[in-house]
């Protein structure tokens, strides 16, 4: 029987949840790397038994750490991101210019074609590459030559988070920045352009609808469908037709359109899920019920999903990488919480049980399909 | 040979328990003996000094001695005692927070 592995990456450690394709008992391991925070692990859909995983701290910086054995062991791997040639500086939180400073690898995309090719998303946000599985990074510096002087940090820092890879030899990536927003290239990283047109930021920016500068807060597609996207900002949830070349709100009935993940039914290009959030400034569900919203429109028209999820006294955020899908038949939809939770539905979010209910705060949620 | 303590996390990175011994040639600094820590414990670089920089990560320490020697340069001599084995060299992550 097919089965699912959620990687799960926590303030202080990481944790491995495995079952079989029923989904209704799980074997937990870890923490692994513990004490450490692990932005994020995530397997290669072209080996799954090699992961890779963002082992970072604030006393001891950036470890990457590799798997061939679907966890089991680990070993590190390349951990120097240097940028490209003389970074110049960035917009500061406060107006002022700040040189680009390495922090932290937030986000770990692996090639759906080559185990040993993997994409890094890092902060101070830049673009790494690394093609002989981790050992050795190399910057694309191109993506920051696209306005990155008025790039600014958001408050979790100026984090690149999300890395989408378009179909096979499309030469298609999308990556987005908080605070700087979404960019798209189409020969493997060589160049970028863009991707914000449609967005609006007037509580954020001075010029609300400025190229750069937006908090986007995660972006989902479908792998069917590379030029649908699906973007959760500061405020406001969008959908793009067209690659991100143009944007349209869809936050519809949601009851907020804070918030910070966002993904897509494996089988459903148009069901999409998100958790709302209060606001900016409070950071847990509306009225401390914790409901995740799945549209089966691709958005505007929203249901809130409750059943298994506390329906009072809930005040945890789901951070941006957070929530994952399975490609089993019936979708799994998978989320962590910061109070430590992983949330799992076996059928496309109607019902949902906690995996496990204790961990650190979760700071990330990877699922793989197992054959 | 000098001897080196690590904090448990970097113990945990090198695989190592208990204290680290080096060789070092002369003259003993804090640079030579991170650059042979991290010549034996390759997953060490960048965890201790900045990769690119060399700086020391700000929330490190070097102790030695009973003294606090993070803010020497990092090519003066280390006390004697140091140098010989009688006392070790240690790097320490600096409190703050838990």
């Amino acid at each position: 029987m097919s089965g699912v592995r959620v990687l799960v990456g926590t303030k202080k450690g990481a944790f491995v949840l495995e079952s079989d394709g029923k989904r209704d008992k799980w074997d937990v391991s870890g923490p692994h790397f513990a004490g450490w925070e692990i932005y994020h692990l995530k397997g290669s859909p072209a080996d799954p038994n090699r992961l890779y995983a963002s082992q970072t701290s604030g006393w001891f910086g950036q470890v990457i750490q590799r798997s061939n054995d679907a966890g089991k062991t680990w070993e590190t791997v390349g951990n120097k991101f240097e940028y490209d040639g003389d970074p110049g500086t960035h917009k500061h939180y406060d107006g002022t210019q700040k040189p680009w400073k390495f922090t932290r690898v937030w986000h770990l995309e692996p090639s759906h074609e080559d185990p040993d090719t993997v994409y890094a998303g890092i902060e101070d946000a830049a673009l790494f590459r690394s093609a002989d599985g981790a050992q050795t990074w190399q910057e694309l510096p191109a993506l920051r030559s696209v306005k990155g002087d008025l790039w600014q940090p958001g408050a979790g820092g100026m984090c690149l988070h999300t890395i989408l890879l378009g179909p096979k030899n499309s030469g298609r990536i999308f990556v987005a920045i908080s605070a700087a927003g979404a960019f798209r290239s189409d020969d493997g990283g060589k160049s970028w352009r863009v991707a914000t047109r449609g967005l609006q930021s007037k509580y954020e920016l001075p010029d609300p609808t400025a190229e750069v500068g937006h908090c986007v807060h995660h972006v989902a597609m479908h792998p069917s469908r590379p030029d649908v996207l699906f973007m959760q900002k500061h405020w406001d949830v969008l959908r793009s037709d067209d690659g991100g070349d143009s944007w349209r709100e869809v936050s519809g009935n949601l009851p907020t359109d804070f918030g910070f993940v966002i993904d897509v039914h494996a089988h459903e290009p148009e069901t999409v899920y998100v958790v709302p959030i209060k606001s900016d400034s409070e950071h847990y569900p509306p009225d401390g019920k914790l409901r995740v919203y799945r549209s089966r429109s691709g958005g505007d028209e929203w249901e809130a999903l409750t059943k298994g999820l506390p329906q009072k006294d809930c005040y945890v955020n789901v951070l941006r990488d957070a929530m994952a899908v399975d490609a089993l038949d019936d979708c799994g939809v998978y989320f962590g919480t910061t109070g430590g939770q992983v949330y799992a539905s076996a059928d496309a979010g109607d019902n949902w049980a906690p995996i496990v209910r204790d961990l650190p705060a979760v700071l990330s949620v990877e699922v793989q399909t197992l054959p | 040979m000098i001897r080196v303590v690590l904090p448990t996390h970097l113990r945990t990175l090198a695989r190592v328990s208990g204290e680290v011994s080096l060789e070092v040639a002369d003259p003993v600094t804090r640079q030579a003996i991170l650059d042979a820590l991290e010549a034996r414990y390759p997953m060490l670089r960048g965890t201790i000094r900045d990769h690119v920089t060399r700086e020391r990560r700000p929330f490190i320490r070097f102790f030695a001695c009973q003294e606090d020697l993070s803010l020497d340069p990092p090519d003066a001599a280390l006390p004697e005692a140091v140098v010989i084995g009688a006392e070790p060299f240690l790097i320490v992550g600096a409190m703050a927070g838990g």
